[in-house]
């Protein structure tokens, strides 16, 4: 019984201080501040009940397309990030020439900090002189070239897209190595069975993914639901609210000094990952639970 | 039979390396236009340089003060690796080794952190009260701390799969807690603590949001913070920019080929059960 002795507690207690004092106290006083009128005005602060949160769901303010914003933008991230992925991974386990390399590149934009990928696309889509407006125009498409990003209708969507070309070899990169643990043989069987190569897809490696899948979906949701970078780098919320997300909302009610507003809008983010986290663990911790 | 695999092959073929070119080109552009003169680089295109201006770097380098920035978000990627990874490995030991129910729960209660969002605003609060706002101390305690669970996680499963037999060996032979861990545990521990500290290097050093909001002024800011004010002000020499893009983004690069095994293995671990 080598147990308490050789295991002492006091190895959790670095970890231990850091994570509650600057992660868990800050989260949990932050659902206590939303119910007050803390701001930068007035040293006062005064309990007001639910009136943060009335403020936020009131349909006369800007908030509640904040979260519409922010809801869309988990949702179609995450669809095409899964169907372009998926598709990417199938394509970069088959024999190709420099395999590898299409894999690392098709990676390098992942590593690449969030803030400069807005910075290179603010260029790209820049409505004159933008690399995509040069090249549509010079393929006769020139009604195409749109301003891509202060146009009110089409600014999110361009959010949205450059967010899933950054996103996408992560994602890809998942998938990839979900696809090589499936055991070859479930494949050569059914190719001497006769089975088409779509069949095999839906079939075999699909189902086999399925795992794979959840886990790729839950992290999409929540990289999802906690955007900002993406979001402050290229467009900053605007024109007007058109791009703006949960978080850049936080944001701004912060600069304005309206705190209690701002840590009203993250409570209600709080809520949602709680409920999304508590899926996530049962999914991560299952490989404990099953031994 | 044949020609339809020739087809095939060529059809594969051609689809990556289309999706290859997207991903790549917005970088080549970055990279090309980091050599032209301001003129040259103001339409942004993909047209080689006609005058190789290598000076730029110097250029954005003075103007841009990237070297204290550089220095910065050494201080916070290089201090933040090492207290989260030695922090982080020392609970998970502990934690995956004892065997009892409120182990368990401590380590669900750090897993659980993996989802949680910051509330900035009540964080500033306690960053105040802790006299850490606007500090450098501060920013990589930060740091360190909220990336503890992911790293916990991984650690976790790790030590896991060391057989306990090593540690009852190393204890008959009268070894102390601390060096059962640092010269036992850790050694064995090197794999995945090369994937969590090559993870929370390239973390630390893309985030920008922490500085921002916890530090009170330019000289306590990391380079992609400082490339981003650098465009505000030069917006008009996209030359520099480009060169202040490079710079910033090399040492992510260099880590992420060096490290590409470690990264992907990391990204991963936990998703893919195999």
């Amino acid at each position: 019984m080598i147990e308490k002795k050789s295991y002492p507690i006091y190895f959790i207690f670095g970890a231990l201080v850091l994570y509650v004092v600057l992660c868990v106290i800050p989260g949990l006083i932050g659902v206590g501040y939303s119910f007050t009128d803390w701001s930068s005005y007035s040293d006062e602060i005064n309990f007001v009940g639910f009136k943060n949160f009335e403020t936020i769901f009131s349909p006369d303010e800007n908030y509640l397309r904040y979260l519409t914003n922010t809801l869309l933008f988990t949702v179609f991230t995450t669809f095409c990030k899964t169907v372009i992925g998926l598709g990417l991974a199938v394509l970069l386990t088959k024999k190709i020439r420099g395999l590898n390399i299409h894999r690392a590149i098709m990676y390098m934009p992942a590593v690449i900090s969030t803030l400069i990928v807005g910075m290179i696309f603010k260029s790209i889509l820049n409505p004159q002189a933008g690399l995509l407006n040069e090249f549509l125009r010079s393929v006769g498409l020139g009604s195409f070239a749109l301003k891509w990003l202060t146009n009110s209708k089409i600014a999110f969507w361009s959010v949205m897209a450059v967010d899933i070309w950054k996103g996408i070899g992560y994602i890809m990169t998942i998938f990839i190595a979900g696809i090589l643990a499936i055991s070859p043989s479930y494949n050569e069987a059914a190719e001497i069975d006769g089975a088409s190569a779509w069949q095999r897809f839906t079939s075999i490696t699909l189902p086999l993914l399925m795992p794979t899948l959840v886990v790729t979906t839950v992290l999409n949701v929540l990289y999802g639901l906690k955007v900002f970078d993406i979001v402050y780098a290229l467009t900053n919320g605007g024109p007007g609210y058109a791009t703006e997300v949960l978080y850049t909302g936080v944001y701004k009610e912060f600069s304005l000094g309206r705190f209690a507003v701002g840590t009203s809008l993250s409570s209600v983010m709080f809520v949602f990952m709680l409920i999304v986290g508590f899926f996530m663990i049962k999914i991560m911790t299952r490989e404990e639970v099953e031994e | 039979m044949k020609q339809k695999n020739v087809a095939g092959s060529i059809l594969v073929n051609g689809f990556a390396i289309v999706f290859s070119a997207l991903m790549i080109i917005p970088l080549l552009l970055i990279l090309i236009n980091s050599f032209k003169t301001s003129l040259a680089a103001s339409d942004m295109s993909l047209a080689w340089p006609t005058e190789w201006r290598f000076d730029n770097f110097q250029v954005v380098i003075e103007k841009g003060k990237l070297d204290t920035a550089f220095l910065n978000s050494l201080i916070y990627s290089a201090g933040s690796v090492a207290i989260c990874a030695l922090c982080s490995s020392m609970a998970a030991f502990v934690l995956s080794r004892r065997r009892n129910k409120s182990s368990k729960w401590i380590y669900l209660f750090f897993v659980l952190g993996i989802t949680m969002p910051i509330n900035f605003v009540s964080l500033m609060k306690v960053m105040q009260v802790l006299h850490l706002y606007n500090t450098r101390v501060g920013v990589v305690l930060l740091y360190a701390a909220l990336q503890i669970p992911f790293t916990i996680f991984l650690t976790y499963g790790f030590v896991g799969k060391i057989p306990r037999e090593i540690d009852e060996a190393a204890v008959i032979d009268g070894c102390s807690p601390i060096r059962l861990f640092f010269s036992v545990i850790l050694p064995l521990l090197k794999p995945v603590l090369v994937t969590v500290m090559v993870l929370t290097f390239l973390n630390t050093w893309n985030e920008f949001i922490l500085p921002l909001y916890f530090t009170g002024g330019t000289d306590k800011w990391p380079m992609t913070l400082a490339v981003y004010n650098f465009f505000g002000i030069y917006f008009k020499d996209w030359n520099l920019i480009c060169a202040d893009i490079v710079l910033t983004s090399l040492p992510v690069i260099l880590v992420y080929f060096l490290g590409q095994k470690y990264i992907v293995s990391g990204m991963t671990s936990g998703a893919v059960k195999g």
